[in-house]
Formats: C-alpha cells, sequence, structure tokens
C-alpha cells in the first residue's frame, strides 16, 4: 500500500504555491520568479496555483498562468487553478483561462493553510509559498523537507542544489 | 457621456510607476465608496483602473516616465464615470487593440486581455487615441441603487 502510493508520487509529482495578496503587474514579477525557481528545482509533473489568500487580480494574473502553462506545457506537465475566490474566479472566466488551466477547489490541510498564512503575513507585499507534494505530512525546519522530497521522489540531491 | 448632472469629481496625476496601480485603483474604490456599491462592484471598477492605469505604464510610457491624469465622477442616477489618459505613445489601430488576445508585449506574458476586462466589467468603455499624441480610455458603469439592493 504505502509502495504503491510512493509509487504514484514518483510517476505524479506535485508543487502548490500558494499565492497571497494583490497580483497586478507591479507584484506579479516577484511572484513569478519565486514560482518558477520552485518549478525548475522541483520540476513536478503538476502545478497547482491558490489563490484562496488573493484578494485583487487583473489581466496579470492571467498572464501569470498562461506563462506558467505554457512552461509546464513545454515539460508535458500541467496547472491547475486551485480555490480562486468568487471574485477572482470572475477574472479567469472572462479571460477563459480555465480553458487552459482547470479551475479546482480542494481541501487544504490546515497547516498547510497556516504556513501559507504566515508567509503573508510577514509583509504586507503579495507573498508566495511554495509546497511540495501536498499529501505529505511536513515539519517546518529544512531537514524534515529533505527527508521528505527524499522519501517522496527520492530526488533530494535536486531540490537541495 | 450622458448629459446627466456631475456630483462629484475628483482629479489625479501621477507618474508612470508601477507603485501608483495599487495607489490609482485604491484612490478610485475609496471615490466610488459614496455610492454606497456592492462589493462585486467595487471589485469590477477597482480591475478596470488597474487595467487601464497598467497599459499607461507598460504600454504607453514603455521607455520613459511619463505623467497619467485620472479623472473619476459621480453622476446622478448612481452612475461612475473614470477617465484614465497618457501622452504616450498612443495605438496606431485601436480595433485590432481592443481584440482578445491581442498584445505587443507577449514576451512580458502580458495576455492581451485588459480591454476585454475593461469591457466586461463595466457598462461603456471608450477608447481615443492618437499615435505620438496618447490614448484615454472613458468607462461608465451604473451602479445599482439602494433600492435594488
Ligand atoms: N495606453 C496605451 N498606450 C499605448 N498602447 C496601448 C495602451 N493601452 C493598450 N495599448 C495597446 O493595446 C494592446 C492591448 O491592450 P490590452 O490591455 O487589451 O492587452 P495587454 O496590455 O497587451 O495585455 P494584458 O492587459 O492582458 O496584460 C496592448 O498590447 C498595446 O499594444
Ligand atoms: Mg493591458
Amino acid at each position: 500500500m504505502g509502495l504503491k502510493i510512493y509509487d504514484e508520487v514518483e510517476e505524479k509529482s506535485k508543487l502548490t504555491a500558494f499565492i497571497s495578496g494583490e497580483i497586478d503587474h507591479h507584484s506579479a514579477k516577484e511572484i513569478r520568479k519565486e514560482i518558477d525557481i520552485n518549478l525548475q528545482k522541483l520540476n513536478p509533473t503538476d502545478l497547482y496555483l491558490d489563490f484562496s489568500k488573493v484578494d485583487f487580480m487583473d489581466s496579470s494574473g492571467i498572464g501569470l498562468v498562461m506563462g506558467r502553462y505554457k512552461l509546464q506545457s513545454e515539460r508535458g506537465g500541467k496547472v491547475f487553478i486551485q480555490n480562486p475566490p468568487p471574485l477572482i474566479k470572475k477574472v479567469m472566466l472572462v479571460a477563459g483561462i480555465n480553458k487552459l488551466a482547470k479551475i479546482v477547489s480542494i481541501d487544504v490541510p490546515l497547516s498547510q493553510m497556516q504556513k501559507a498564512k504566515e508567509s503573508a503575513e510577514n509583509s504586507d507585499k503579495p507573498s508566495i509559498h511554495t509546497q511540495a507534494d501536498i499529501d505529505v505530512h511536513k515539519n517546518d525546519d529544512d531537514k524534515s523537507n529533505q527527508k521528505t522530497s527524499e522519501e517522496v521522489d527520492g530526488n533530494a540531491e535536486e531540490k537541495n542544489s | 457621456m450622458p448629459k446627466k448632472k456631475i456630483l462629484n469629481e475628483i482629479k489625479l496625476s501621477f507618474p508612470s510607476l508601477s507603485e501608483n496601480e495599487r495607489f490609482s485603483r485604491l484612490a478610485v474604490s475609496g471615490f466610488a465608496s459614496q455610492l454606497d456599491p456592492q462589493v462585486d462592484e467595487i471589485s469590477d471598477i477597482k480591475t478596470a483602473v488597474s487595467e487601464a492605469v497598467t497599459n499607461c505604464i507598460v504600454h504607453a510610457y514603455k521607455k520613459e516616465i511619463g505623467k497619467i491624469e485620472l479623472i473619476a465622477r459621480i453622476y446622478e442616477d448612481n452612475v461612475i464615470y473614470i477617465k484614465i489618459k497618457d501622452h504616450g505613445c498612443g495605438i496606431p489601430d485601436i480595433k485590432k487593440a481592443m481584440e482578445p488576445l491581442f498584445t505587443t508585449s507577449p514576451e512580458e506574458e502580458r495576455a492581451g486581455l485588459g480591454f476585454a476586462v475593461m469591457e466586461s466589467f463595466m457598462d461603456k468603455l471608450r477608447v481615443l487615441s492618437k499615435e505620438g499624441k496618447g490614448t484615454s480610455v472613458i468607462m461608465t458603469k451604473k451602479l445599482r441603487t439602494k433600492l435594488d439592493k
């Protein structure tokens, strides 16, 4: 059973990026940079962009999703839009971005939301918190992160570099 | 614009710094709040303002910092009017520029959807432009009255 799960995870790795604050042209640059660093490091099959803590977004947010979609398709990966609030979803639907990236609603464990919230509260700037392999339990320190990624995809070197 | 009475008006002028994207939408949202708008109406207005101001910053004044002028008015019957004007490069073909997904800056991850968003979030959108002179975007939206709410 356990092994089977690992096999699945090995085939399909997942990165979730929790974005919070306001996404506009000014803030998009930093958010993009942070996501792309993690995309390169972890090389996930599925990229989940969590919008649940985003309270404003204009077409710069659409550009952000489109850009990640392009990067992911080049590597045979997918992008999902996770838990957008109604007014954010409205912008996405006007743009039709759901044709490229499926909008999904997912129950995020409280501990993960808390982590995302903490990194958001450190500044009033938009912030981003990334998390690999959402189903895996993690502690806060880096060591346990390392261990988990080893267990999960046996690719710890990549993550450490 | 309708020949309606202007009840209130603000004028802002600011340089095309990306920091002012947030400032300008919050300023208009603060001004519009006297109409007692619904949350979704305020969100629509903020998004439309953000689109128009961002266009001045990324397109009109691509390689320079220029002046952006913003006028917001409240007309009788709960109508908000917003004009955003730049003296930048102008748009050679407005019709084409307004087509969804048309962008002259794909490399900067622009989606080409700014005008489409303004059009769908506001009631009316008018774009005036002259190459080398600048662009004005005029948008209006009638908010639901208190009786509708
Ligand atoms: N104020 C302006 N001055 C000069 N050109 C403009 C201006 N506003 C828009 N344009 C032109 O019109 C095109 C379409 O604008 P629109 O806002 O719809 O898309 P975009 O800005 O390219 O992308 P997005 O808004 O989705 O990030 C722009 O690419 C640009 O060429
Ligand atoms: Mg635009």
